[in-house]
């Protein structure tokens, strides 16, 4: 069946939002992603007392090399002025907020925090809506904030497509929810789905061309 | 809050008009037209700074001053003066606190102290010193490695508020905890609570720290290099920058170095993209030291 997003539309990059819980969301998520998923993900995980326990929370590395070892796909840290390149995925920091410039490139800003948040997943998704428009998908999962709701109801304005974790699925409701809550969201979806209708819909998209 | 950017005015939905310009055009446009109003009306050139950080701070200001758009800004900017001074407050608000990153700061003793006892007078720049914090943390270890009374620090940023808040060294009391914390993890070799009077809700830092700082409006974007320096300390400032804004102040660092002189920037700053990558050589890569190495 032909819904509207499945219609003739190429996306080049996903982000995903996550914060309580988070680890456990993204460790089910990204490995099933395969080698060869054609979009470039930048991921921004909440760090602090509720989201990510690591044994040193200085360590900015840890989530790099967490998922370095079990992803098929190639992590890296966001680094300033990084080329953002499709099969990639992107980490971002734990103490800048996170953008994308028009260039695809990565920028860091140290401004406050935005929704109690720093990094800010309203600020990665605004700007990354900006860059890359209707070719975006935005998605969010489990957290105990509402941070992310405003920036995926962005991408949804620019053409993007949004997707959020079915609350029910999430170790916490909150943000989820607060993001349905915010727009007309294109797919609400358990975490365990969430991975199969990526790797289709990007299927799609090639088949398309 | 941004839906004032993108959901498009009646004005250009009429079917009477051909609508060429998505909303995210016309955002771009009208910030386009911002920066040249400014560069035109003030000289400061931010063409160079990284789009999407500028756009969203930008944002910020209209909603704070409760414009709709940033059309009407452009009218401001121009007809005001006051409001441009509003504008470059917003465009510099940053996170900042003393000994933030606290192995920096142990690291530039240990390992760049060290090395400045060797001189008999220390310059030292503190480019982009925004409200201070960091400068008197600066200074506050010369004093304990007993460099200060031969040092002079310059400590400049574009933002004349900024700079007002950093001369009178007066910072919420409420912060000092963090400082403290702060202070000890980066091997404060005293008691924190010797370097500030605390009165009421504020903490004033030392006058002795003072006597050897030098505050002064300085344009990275702009203004060239002032005096021969041993040290350099610009943290967080680039991030703002597109790479060619970058490469010129890193080459006005450059040059304002003595040989082996020092460089200090931020966490996710470096020198890898700037082709000044030759003429320095890296000392601590996680801390982001550099030294100088090669003549012009």
């Amino acid at each position: 069946m032909l819904t509207l997003q499945s219609k003739k539309q190429a996306y080049s990059a996903l982000v995903i939002g996550v914060s309580a819980g988070g680890l456990a969301a993204l460790e089910h998520l990204l490995p099933q992603l395969p080698q060869c998923f054609s979009l470039a993900i930048i991921v921004l995980q909440h760090r602090g007392e509720n989201s990510v326990k690591s044994i040193d929370d200085s360590d900015e590395d840890f989530l790099v090399e967490y998922f370095k070892g079990r992803c098929s796909m190639p992590v890296f840290a966001a680094t300033m002025g990084d080329k953002i390149k499709a099969g990639h995925i992107y980490i971002a920091p734990a103490q800048y907020h996170l953008l994308i410039e028009q260039q695809q490139t990565f920028s860091f800003s140290l401004e406050p925090p935005v929704n109690y948040a720093l990094p800010s997943i309203d600020v990665l998704f605004e700007s990354a809506s900006h860059c890359y428009k209707n070719q975006l998908i935005g998605l969010i999962l489990t957290g105990a904030i509402s941070d992310g709701s405003q920036g995926l109801k962005m991408i949804k304005i620019n053409g993007g497509l949004t997707i959020v974790q079915e609350p029910s699925t999430a170790e916490a409701s909150f943000m989820p929810t607060a993001a349905i809550a915010s727009h007309k969201v294109d797919h609400i979806l358990p975490l365990k789905d969430i991975s199969t209708f990526l790797i289709n819909l990007t299927l799609k998209d090639q088949g398309d061309d | 809050m941004s839906e004032k950017l993108t959901e498009a005015s009646p004005l250009i939905t009429k079917e009477s008009f051909k609508n060429v310009m998505n909303n995210i055009e016309i955002v771009d446009f009208e910030i386009n037209l911002l920066l040249q109003a400014i560069l035109f009306r003030y000289g400061y050139d931010f063409h160079h700074y990284a789009r999407a950080s500028i756009t969203r701070r930008i944002n910020n200001c209209m909603r704070k001053t409760g414009l709709n758009n940033i059309s009407e800004m452009i009218a401001k900017i121009l007809h005001e003066v006051d409001f441009f001074e509003l504008f470059l407050k917003e465009m510099s608000v940053t996170v900042t606190e003393m000994f933030r990153d606290p192995k920096v700061f142990n690291t530039l003793r240990q390992q760049v102290f060290t090395q400045l006892k060797t001189y008999s007078r220390v310059n030292i720049w503190h480019a982009g010193c925004a409200t201070g914090e960091e400068v008197y943390s600066v200074a506050i270890m010369l004093k304990e490695e007993g460099l200060l009374s031969r040092c002079r620090i310059y400590a400049t940023d574009f933002n004349n508020h900024s700079l007002d808040i950093a001369e009178k060294a007066i910072y919420p009391a409420e912060k000092m905890a963090g400082f403290t914390h702060n202070y000890l993890l980066s091997g404060g070799k005293a008691s924190f609570a010797d370097y500030y009077q605390a009165k009421h809700r504020h903490a004033k830092m030392h006058s002795s720290l003072k006597e050897h700082i030098t505050f002064a409006n300085h344009n990275l974007m702009k203004d060239q290099s002032f005096a021969k320096m041993h040290l350099i300390i610009c943290r967080n400032v680039l991030i703002y920058f597109d790479q060619v804004l970058q490469n010129k102040v890193l080459k006005v660092f450059q040059q304002s170095l003595l040989h082996r002189g020092y460089l200090l920037l931020g966490d996710k700053e470096s020198l890898d993209f700037s082709g000044q990558s030759k003429n320095f050589l890296c000392i601590a890569k996680k801390e982001k030291i550099y030294q100088k190495i090669n003549y012009d």
